[in-house]
């Protein structure tokens, strides 16, 4: 189907399902009950999921097929935001055109970046990417303020020319982006006995970008040119030894990953329209090389798994405090109880990044080919054999 | 001329600290082969090292002094520090205001423990390992550093004073002949500047006068021949790692005066150490000090008003502007060896 094996093809199916349906399995807990905090089904935190998701599904491309550690990726996707964003101040609050430029200007980015980084390989290559990633920052911090907002970012104003549209609604605010009338924001509530699931345009359209940006992931995984790319990574001495110059394809996968950065900058800016310097930092670069790591390099769906599992961390494992745990504890004796919540205070709340370092560890020394591979494992040991799978078996930590 | 030394002094003491990270770093790489992002955390630690010092030395208990009265009429508690009671006050102040200076004595053993830690609990598992397992391993490690440092110290930059020796500023203006005032330079930067060299020297010294060190350097050039010599590499290699985790360490404390300490201080700096001994040429040691020292000096030269203004924004890119170029032009960096890392 649809060009597919057909392992992969249901692979596919599982990701529109999971995706489609997200606003059902992220709300798995009843509206005021005490576990609705873990409730994850809130607009904002599913389009952060799907939005990293696609920037790790392309980090992955490049990393988990090629082996290239890149460690500025971020830039890509900060320039991805400042095109939509000002494809929304110049042209109109459509993100369609906006997203389109900012894949664009992100693919003509990266080609600059790579075609001089890709020189290089090894720590040579991270160190270099790094190295342009860094003064992106810093040029869009300071001297590109015209461009970029410097501190204060890239932000909409009332007086943006938006030729195509209305510079201002007719109550006198900014417009918000939409897609053909549209918006973003625009969700439909639907409630359930003690239930209610938010089903969002935003989340949706971006949805749809993670299933399409999927579905090429898989076609460029089976293809001979991702054959060629893990080539490369296995043993590229012997590539050149064949004849085989290496670089188009190093670079058409740098490329392809930096476009995919861009799309996700983009949709960024689509659901909440401004741009920051502080999204091409080296941390955020660092961000979505353990979401990749973490999930699975070079498998399929390991990056959105890692991407989804970070952001959550972030963004409901910070939230527990004190008072949840001693709720939860309350069964032990007081002193056990007491006992207990001191030990796990430090790795919840503020403390969410140690917990996140210490599993980051782990997986790197227990779990190399990520959280895929430990459900592989833990499959294998139920079903008494190894998985026949070559494929996603092949999950060798990249050089 | 006043401005073009101005410069190349500020880029001294900035250049120090780039030096000695970059410079425990390529000892590690050259001895384990171990690309060490953690690097960067030890840097942090040693800094913290020089807070929890002068933390250990200000405990103080309650005394009631008699003699005042705080504004209800009662006795008047007062905080006096352990210190006091056991040397005197005179004595005592003393000790506190050279709290930095001691905290190197305590720095160097605790540093090396912390190598010897690491090393023998975690990097020596990944020897085997890519060097991408090792960034990444290693990444996560400082990570896990720096939150536990947070945790305990909070988010915020402590104050870490130098003794009141060294407070104010060396006039290099009148010693060489310019105006006065023309060329102001703190004298704890200068301290710092020294302490370095000097740290650096002893390094060099180590490794070049001792027999231990010959070893070591032998390692470095041929593991293998060396181990089939009967000699125990791996425990050498160990103990290198605990000196070069002591030489982060110890530019941490005395940096601590110059940048009050926080969480990701290590953080900051090892990003730019790595392009430093990348720039040097990985595995060279001469090389990273001397990369660290021009990198210095030129992102102080690039931050002088008269060159943003021909070039706006320059001194936030320089160093990354001159490692690119170096990397493109000179593969191997400044000083870097044949057939490290070109795999």
């Amino acid at each position: 189907m649809l060009g597919l094996e057909k392992k992969d093809f249901r692979l596919l199916l599982i990701v529109i399902g999971l995706t489609m349906l997200a606003p059902f399995i992220l709300n798995p807990f009843p509206e005021g009950s005490e576990m609705a905090q873990f409730n994850a089904g809130y607009p904002d935190l599913m389009q952060r999921f799907v939005i990293f998701g696609i920037f790790a599904i392309g980090f992955n491309i490049l990393f988990g097929l090629t082996g290239y550690l890149s460690f500025g990726h971020a830039a890509f996707l900060g320039v991805g935001s400042y095109a939509a964003v000002w494809m929304f101040k110049l042209l109109s609050m459509n993100v369609l055109p906006a997203i389109i430029l900012s894949v664009i200007i992100a693919g003509l980015f990266s080609l600059l970046i790579g075609f001089i980084s890709l020189r290089r390989s090894g720590i040579y290559f991270s160190i270099l990417t790094l190295a342009f990633a860094q003064m992106s920052f810093a040029l869009a911090y300071s001297v590109l303020t015209p461009i970029t907002g410097g501190e204060t970012g890239l932000q909409l104003a009332l007086d943006d020319p938006r030729i195509f549209g209305v510079a201002q609604t007719a109550s006198g605010n900014i417009p918000v982006p939409a897609i053909f009338g549209l918006e973003m924001r625009a969700s439909y509530e639907l409630a359930l006995g003690s239930w209610l699931f938010t089903f969002n345009a935003g989340y949706y359209l971006a949805a749809l970008f993670l299933i399409l940006s999927f579905y090429l992931a898989i076609r460029i995984f089976r293809s001979p040119f991702g054959m060629m790319l893990r080539a490369i990574k296995s043993n590229q001495t012997r590539m050149s030894y064949t004849g085989l110059n290496a670089r188009p394809y190093t670079l058409a996968a740098f490329v392809i990953s930096g476009m995919y950065a861009g799309l996700a900058g983009g949709l960024m800016a689509s659901m909440d329209p401004l741009a920051g310097a502080e999204r091409m930092q080296w941390t955020a670069s660092g961000e979505v090389v353990l979401m990749t790591i973490l999930g699975g390099a070079g498998t399929l769906i390991g990056p959105v798994l890692g991407a989804g599992m970070i952001k959550y961390f972030e963004n409901i494992f910070s939230k527990i405090n004190d008072t949840i745990l001693h709720g939860w504890f309350a069964f032990l004796p007081d002193g056990l109880e007491n006992f207990v919540v001191a030990i796990i205070h430090p790795f919840i709340g503020k403390g969410w990044h140690l917990t996140l370092g210490l599993v980051f560890m782990l997986v790197v020394i227990f779990l190399p080919g990520g959280l895929v591979q430990g459900g592989q494992k833990i499959a294998a040991m139920f079903r008494r054999k190894q998985p026949e799978d070559a494929q996603s078996k092949a999950t060798e930590p990249a050089e | 001329m006043d401005q073009f030394i101005l410069q190349i002094l500020n880029g001294l003491d900035k250049g120090s600290a780039y030096a000695l990270i970059a410079l425990g770093l390529t000892l590690i790489f050259g001895t384990l082969g171990v690309v060490n992002f953690a690097h960067g955390a030890l840097f942090m630690l040693g800094a913290f090292v020089a807070v929890t010092m002068s933390k250990l030395l200000t405990l103080s208990h309650k005394v009631v002094d008699e003699a005042r009265t705080d504004f209800l009429g009662n006795p008047l508690q007062v905080d006096v520090p352990y210190i006091y009671d056991w040397f005197g006050q005179a004595a005592g102040d003393v000790i506190i205001d050279w709290a930095v200076p001691i905290s190197i004595v305590a720095a160097i053993p605790v540093m090396i423990a912390i190598g010897f830690i690491m090393e023998r609990g975690l990097i020596k598992h990944f020897y085997k390992r890519p060097h991408a397992d090792q960034i990444l391993v290693t990444f996560g490690l400082a990570i896990v550093i720096q939150e536990i440092v947070k945790y305990f110290y909070g988010a915020n930059p402590i104050p870490t004073p130098a003794p009141s020796a060294f407070v104010g500023s060396f006039d290099f203006g009148v010693v060489l002949g310019f105006d006065p005032n023309a060329i102001i330079y703190p004298y704890w930067r200068l301290v710092y500047f020294f302490f370095s060299i000097g740290i650096i020297a002893a390094v060099f010294a180590f490794l070049q006068f001792t027999t231990f060190g010959m070893v070591v350097r032998a390692g470095m050039a041929d593991r293998e021949t060396v181990g089939l010599l009967g000699i125990d590499i791996d425990k050498r290699f160990t103990i290198m790692f605990g000196i070069a985790a002591a030489v982060a360490g110890l530019a941490g404390v005395m940096y601590a005066p110059i940048n009050s300490p926080n969480y990701h201080m290590g953080m900051d700096f090892l990003v730019l150490s790595f392009v430093v001994v990348v720039v040097g040429g990985m595995g060279s040691l001469p090389g990273a000090v001397a990369a660290g020292f021009l990198l210095g000096i030129l992102e102080s030269f690039a931050s002088m008003s008269a060159v943003i203004d021909f070039l706006p924004g320059i001194n936030q890119i320089i160093i990354y502007l001159v490692a690119i170029i170096i990397l493109l032009t000179r593969p191997r960096g400044l000083m870097g060896r044949k057939g490290v890392m070109e795999e």
